[in-house]
């Protein structure tokens, strides 16, 4: 962000007409963008919230109507989607932990001068950035490595990522040598002074890097759908994509799941298509939005580092 | 001293098995599954093992472009994936917009927040979009509503399950996602600006549209450069989520471009030894595009991307 801008004209009204135009347009248009990207949200956010008989027949527009938050708790009592929770929640945290593990660790040996055959081994991983195999080799390797419905096939293709490895290795190259020099010194071994004396110095790298690991393992979808037809390893995502397409057949699903058919039960909290689909794209938006913003400098800063890298 | 020597001899290797493991990792999840693209040369029947009697030459390279019907289909996919990265590329100098006037707004906190909220779709999947697409623009959703009430339509009309400039909505679902991120670096580059540069043309009487177009936009133009680079190189590959998440039996002919073609090709019809001829033919192309937009970079820029 330039805040540098803004201090230097305080003499303020010598805008021309001209200009004075176009920061009028400006505006409108940018509040236009704004809109159309909150809005998306804050529309399904309110109908996920209201009686579901008037969501249904899209009444539900500026704000919410006749409040009740039933959806959540019987949409969460649909097993199948308890159960993707906690393969989503599982697979981002596990999966975030051991990338931002095994990338720091790979990034601090591969400044390690003794190690052998230090640059091969660097240009080896790096290389990998710039080819992919395509779809169905990749599939097939999955399949007889035993990785197709397995847990761990949303885990091991993607802890060790080149790029990761290229910013940690920049960033402990930044760092003072006499830290590591010091700790030599004192007999502390190569996995001692990576564990006692980096790791704590480039948490503000590795911080950038969770957050990148994070989101891209709880966005994941690709991998679900061509490496899993167990339903127990499905994911958030790919349940919410397969309840966009069948959600008509969903209803009846949950209506009867919940036990008794309350006839009495208001028709303003009957289980709908449409209440299903928005409150599930609720829960699995909620996790980003509330990162988002308190994370942002971090993303910024890791984009800015992948331009000058890449 | 021999044993110094030694000391550090096996210290080296213990270091290099330390990052063994992550090396395996690495071979198998990279390179390993280089050795698939055999199978473009075989007829693969999944689940059997690659045996040679089964080896077939070059016939899916043939059957790419011998059999009519197959003709058509490829034809249709590549005018699918050159017109949606055609979109994507004469509208490159979107997000460079959107950052040089969002940077003409004085009032920061509008700025900042403008600058979140058109961010924050960059960070949610292709399903979410899809969702929201969904939930919007249905027969009872957002815009059908207002559409209705104001008397604009008769009838709900349906959006999503349809063809029409399918190509335009494709590219304006990726700007919605996509702009507010690509915008992040032109404002720092923006921001990285002389600011002497500036003053002297504010002092010389230049009003702002001057200023951005004599100063600004010049400023900008070797980050844009770049940009417009990789979108030539990754011409043939619009990614594959995006369209796999709007395709449906109305609009396919329009939306299946080659990466979703490669996935309909295996999953869809089981042809897994023609998809992977098909996705080789796509790598090959690629690569030459990579070298040679990589060349232009450095004729024009004195180094390359890579």
């Amino acid at each position: 962000m330039s805040g540098s801008r803004q201090k230097t004209p305080k003499r303020k009204m010598q805008m021309s007409l001209g200009d004075r135009i176009i920061s009028f347009f400006t505006y409108i248009v940018y509040s236009i963008f704004a809109f159309v990207c909150v809005y998306p949200f804050y529309y399904i956010f309110i109908n996920s919230i209201s009686a579901n008989n008037l969501s249904e027949k899209g009444k539900v527009l500026f704000w919410p109507m006749q409040v009740h938050f039933t959806n959540y708790i019987n949409v969460l009592k649909i097993p199948d989607l308890f159960n993707a929770l906690k393969v989503s929640v599982a697979r981002t945290v596990v999966g975030t932990v051991l990338t931002v593990l095994f990338s720091a660790f790979l990034g601090y040996m591969f400044t390690r001068e003794t190690l052998w055959g230090r640059k091969f081994w660097y240009r080896f991983v790096v290389v990998t950035m710039y080819f992919n195999a395509g779809i169905i080799p990749w599939f097939i390797t999955m399949m007889n490595l035993r990785l197709t419905n397995n847990f761990w096939g949303y885990i091991w293709p993607v802890v060790v990522q080149p790029f990761y490895v290229v910013l940690c290795k920049t960033f402990v190259e930044s760092t003072p040598k006499e830290l590591q020099e010091a700790a030599e010194i004192d007999g502390a071994g190569t996995l001692t002074i990576f564990f006692r004396v980096m790791l704590p110095v480039i948490k503000p790298i590795l911080a950038t890097i969770a957050i990148f690991a994070a989101v891209a393992q709880w966005n994941s979808f690709q991998d679900t759908l061509i490496l899993m037809t167990d339903s127990k390893l499905f994911t958030l995502q790919f349940v919410l994509y397969q309840y966009i397409n069948q959600a008509n057949s969903l209803r009846g699903l949950i209506n009867n799941a919940s036990g008794t058919v309350d006839i009495a039960a208001s028709l303003a909290k009957a289980q709908t298509a449409t209440s299903i689909r928005m409150t599930v794209t609720i829960i699995v938006v909620t996790p980003i939005i509330l990162v988002y913003p308190i994370f942002q400098r971090f993303f910024v800063k890791g984009i800015m580092i992948g331009a000058v890298k890449g | 001293m021999k044993l110094l020597e030694n000391k550090r001899k096996l210290r080296s290797l213990r270091e290099f098995l330390y990052i063994l493991p992550f090396l395996v990792l690495v071979a198998i999840f990279a390179y390993y599954p280089l050795y698939g693209w055999f199978y473009a040369f075989f007829d693969y029947k999944p689940p059997f093992p690659l045996t040679w009697d089964r080896f077939v030459g070059f016939k899916w390279f043939h059957t790419m472009v011998s059999n009519k019907v197959r003709i058509a289909q490829l034809l249709s996919v590549l005018r699918n994936t050159f017109a949606i990265s055609g979109i994507s590329l004469a509208f490159s100098w979107f997000p460079m917009m959107f950052a040089i006037f969002l940077n003409e707004i004085k009032c920061t906190a509008f700025k900042k927040f403008v600058q979140t909220v058109t961010t924050l779709p960059n960070f949610i999947s292709w399903v979410l979009v899809y969702s929201i697409a969904y939930s919007v623009f249905s027969s009872t959703g957002a815009i059908n509503t207002v559409a209705m009430s104001l008397g604009l339509l008769e009838e709900p009309k349906i959006f999503l399950a349809s063809s029409d400039h399918i190509w335009l909505k494709m590219w304006l679902w990726l700007t919605w996602k996509n702009a507010g991120w690509a915008a992040i670096m032109y404002i720092a580059a923006i921001a990285g600006i002389d600011e002497e540069l500036i003053t002297a043309a504010k002092v010389d009487g230049a009003s702002r549209m001057k200023i951005i177009w004599h100063i600004t936009i010049p400023c900008l133009l070797p980050t844009y450069f770049v940009i417009v680079m990789l979108n030539l190189a990754n011409f043939l590959s619009n990614g594959f989520e995006q369209f796999y998440v709007f395709q449906n039996a109305f609009n396919k002919e329009y939306i299946q471009v080659l990466d979703l073609y490669v996935y309909n090709l295996a999953m869809g019809s089981g042809g897994y030894s023609l998809s992977v001829a098909v996705s080789m033919f796509k790598s090959i192309v690629s690569v030459v595009l990579l070298c040679i937009t990589n060349g232009i970079s450095k004729l024009v820029r004195g180094h390359g991307f890579i």
